[in-house]
């Protein structure tokens, strides 16, 4: 495929899809050796209510007022998720589905009541997200990259999840000691004087935040796949928590790219006209990673799983 | 009247002469829901000397702890280590948590857990020099596990994470070791290694505190008892503190009839 034609068309929902991809698998690798990986599931739900709410308030249907919507959606959530972890001493999974049950219920009713049902609030897009609409009309090749004009007109997702994903990165960064210890042993991170709580919290936050802008970009069923796939897949390929991270970029990275392309293509090859979907395609080839890390992966035997006491 | 003054007067002086203890509690109680788990303890860890937390199950032993600790928090109570707020002292206790606290598939190196012990030295964002990593396989020597150094966690036995757990502690450099049941569940041989670590500790000058189960043991192992039954039974040397009245008192009838007979021979 020539430039003329993959910088325009393929670029950007690809960037945008590796982005999205590891800027949720960051975070998931620590959320799902904290048992909470569900989180991605929940948030995606959570975030109903809040588009619901930040349209009656705003009365459009607007990038900004929604994104910042879901946030605070997902936020209340996940505060409320710890919140009731904490208090009702209950695992996280159960927690989170009260929580996210709740809340996507009460968007559906907010909905429901309001006159909001004539408004197209499209559920279709924001499961599936619209990738391969998130096009660079104004790239003629490679050559625009380097163009300003060309590249004031880049698809407003990417800056958005790009920027998320370095800010992701840097959280994860910043801590990684910090959050090593405090997933591995609560008590002991404790004693060294580390905020168990808020730097839990702020993970939960930095998770939500991901999920929010991935979900704009690309819809929720790769953001419930990115946040638990990848991760999952990277364990059983390596016994130290920096491999499980650097695989879980690998498997992200190569679920975006390929998941996008065989979308693309894919129908294609086998004879078929119409492209699939590249968000449901990118998932599908996540689990697929998955399965194979789980039959193949070097690292999966479970002999330390914590005897019953 | 006056008899009842200068007791008060002394009561109220006590507390000073406690002011070097490697740890001190006052009134501590804790609530699981409603039901008080330890209620209204007193605690005075003795410097340089190896003390067994002894009790039934659910006594508040590790409930103890972990209120002293700053894991838990306390409904009520004040805690000094070593004369001061536990805030400002955390770089001189090492804690050692239950070996089934944690998830032993996380994906880690033995050698990473006892790193783990050089938190407070290097920070968040400290680099890691190789005289840091000669030291964690120096403390890995000290248990016996410079072998394992480079194992995933999940692929030692019970002894084994036990013995890197205690060397992580030790790793911590500190002057008042806690450790909650360390010899739970662990081999024989693992248990000799983790007493003689903990005695040359001692020897060293540190203060140790275990959480202990074994009775049998006890008088063998350590220099002073604290026995809790969610109230403190009895506290002190074990000549003393550990005698058939006390743990009468703090197993009630829970302790077999035999078994207090053997421990009355036990501790004379």
């Amino acid at each position: 495929m020539s430039g003329e034609e993959f910088v325009p068309l393929s670029l950007t929902p690809m960037l945008i899809g590796v982005f999205a991809a590891i800027a949720c698998a960051l975070p998931g690798n620590f959320l799902l050796l904290r048992r909470q990986a569900l989180i991605g599931d929940a948030i995606s739900h959570v975030v109903l209510p809040g588009i619901v709410v930040a349209f009656l308030l705003t009365g459009a249907i607007a990038a900004w007022p929604m994104m910042l919507g879901a946030a605070g959606a997902a936020i209340v959530a996940v505060v409320l998720i710890e919140a009731i972890r904490r208090l009702g001493r209950i695992e996280p999974g159960a927690a989170m589905g009260v929580v996210f049950t709740t809340m996507f219920a009460g968007g559906v009713l907010l909905l429901e009541q309001t006159d909001t049902s004539t408004v197209h609030l499209d559920v279709e897009h924001a499961l599936y997200g619209n990738l391969e609409s998130l096009i660079w009309l104004d790239a003629t090749g490679w050559s625009s990259l380097l163009y300003v004009q060309a590249l004031m007109h880049l698809p407003v997702e990417l800056p958005r999840i790009f920027l998320t994903l370095i800010g992701v990165s840097i959280f994860i960064g910043l801590f990684w000691r910090a959050l090593k210890i405090s997933t591995f042993d609560e008590g002991f991170a404790r004693t060294q004087g580390i905020p168990v709580n808020a730097l839990g919290m702020a993970l939960v936050i930095t998770a939500a935040i991901a999920a929010v802008a991935a979900f704009d970009a690309v819809g929720s069923i790769i953001v419930i796949a990115m946040f638990i796939c990848p991760p999952a897949a990277a364990r059983m390929m390596s016994n130290r928590l920096e491999g499980q991270v650097a695989w879980s970029v690998f498997f992200a990275t190569l679920s975006a790219v390929l998941g996008y392309v065989l979308a693309g293509y894919g129908p294609l090859w086998l004879g078929a006209y119409d492209a699939v979907s590249a968000a449901g395609m990118i998932a599908t080839v996540s689990g697929l990673i998955l399965a194979v890390a789980a039959k193949f992966g070097p690292c999966r035997s479970r002999t330390g799983a914590p005897q019953a006491a | 009247m006056t008899l009842e003054l200068a007791t008060t007067a002394g009561r109220i002086a006590e507390p000073a002469s406690h002011e070097n203890s490697p740890l001190c509690v006052r009134g501590l109680t804790v609530t699981y829901g409603q039901k008080p788990a330890v209620f209204s303890v007193d605690m005075t860890i003795e410097p340089g000397k190896m003390t067994a937390v002894i009790g039934p199950n659910g006594a508040g032993k590790s409930t103890t702890l972990k209120a002293a600790l700053g894991i838990i928090k306390p409904v009520s109570g004040q805690i000094q280590v070593f004369g001061k707020p536990i805030d400002e002292q955390r770089g001189r206790i090492a804690y050692v948590p239950q070996r089934a606290s944690v998830d032993w598939d996380f994906p880690t190196r033995v050698i990473d857990v006892v790193m783990m012990g050089l938190y407070r030295e290097l920070g968040l964002l400290g680099r890691l020099r190789n005289r840091h990593k000669a030291r964690a396989l120096d403390c890995l020597s000290r248990v016996g596990m410079r072998d394992f150094a480079d194992r995933q966690i999940g692929q030692l036995s019970g002894g084994q994470q036990q013995r890197v757990f205690l060397a992580r502690a030790l790793a911590q450099d500190a002057d008042l070791y806690l450790l909650d049941e360390p010899f739970a569940g662990v081999d024989a041989a693992t248990e000799k290694a983790i007493i003689s670590v903990l005695k040359a500790l001692r020897e060293a000058g540190k203060t140790v505190v275990v959480v202990h189960h074994d009775l049998a043991t006890v008088t063998e192992y350590f220099d002073n008892v604290f026995l809790i039954n969610t109230r403190k039974v009895a506290e002190g040397p074990v000549e003393t503190a550990f005698t058939a009245d006390t743990l009468q008192a703090a197993y009630g009838g829970r302790l077999a009839t035999a078994q207090v007979e053997q421990l009355s021979r036990a501790v004379g």
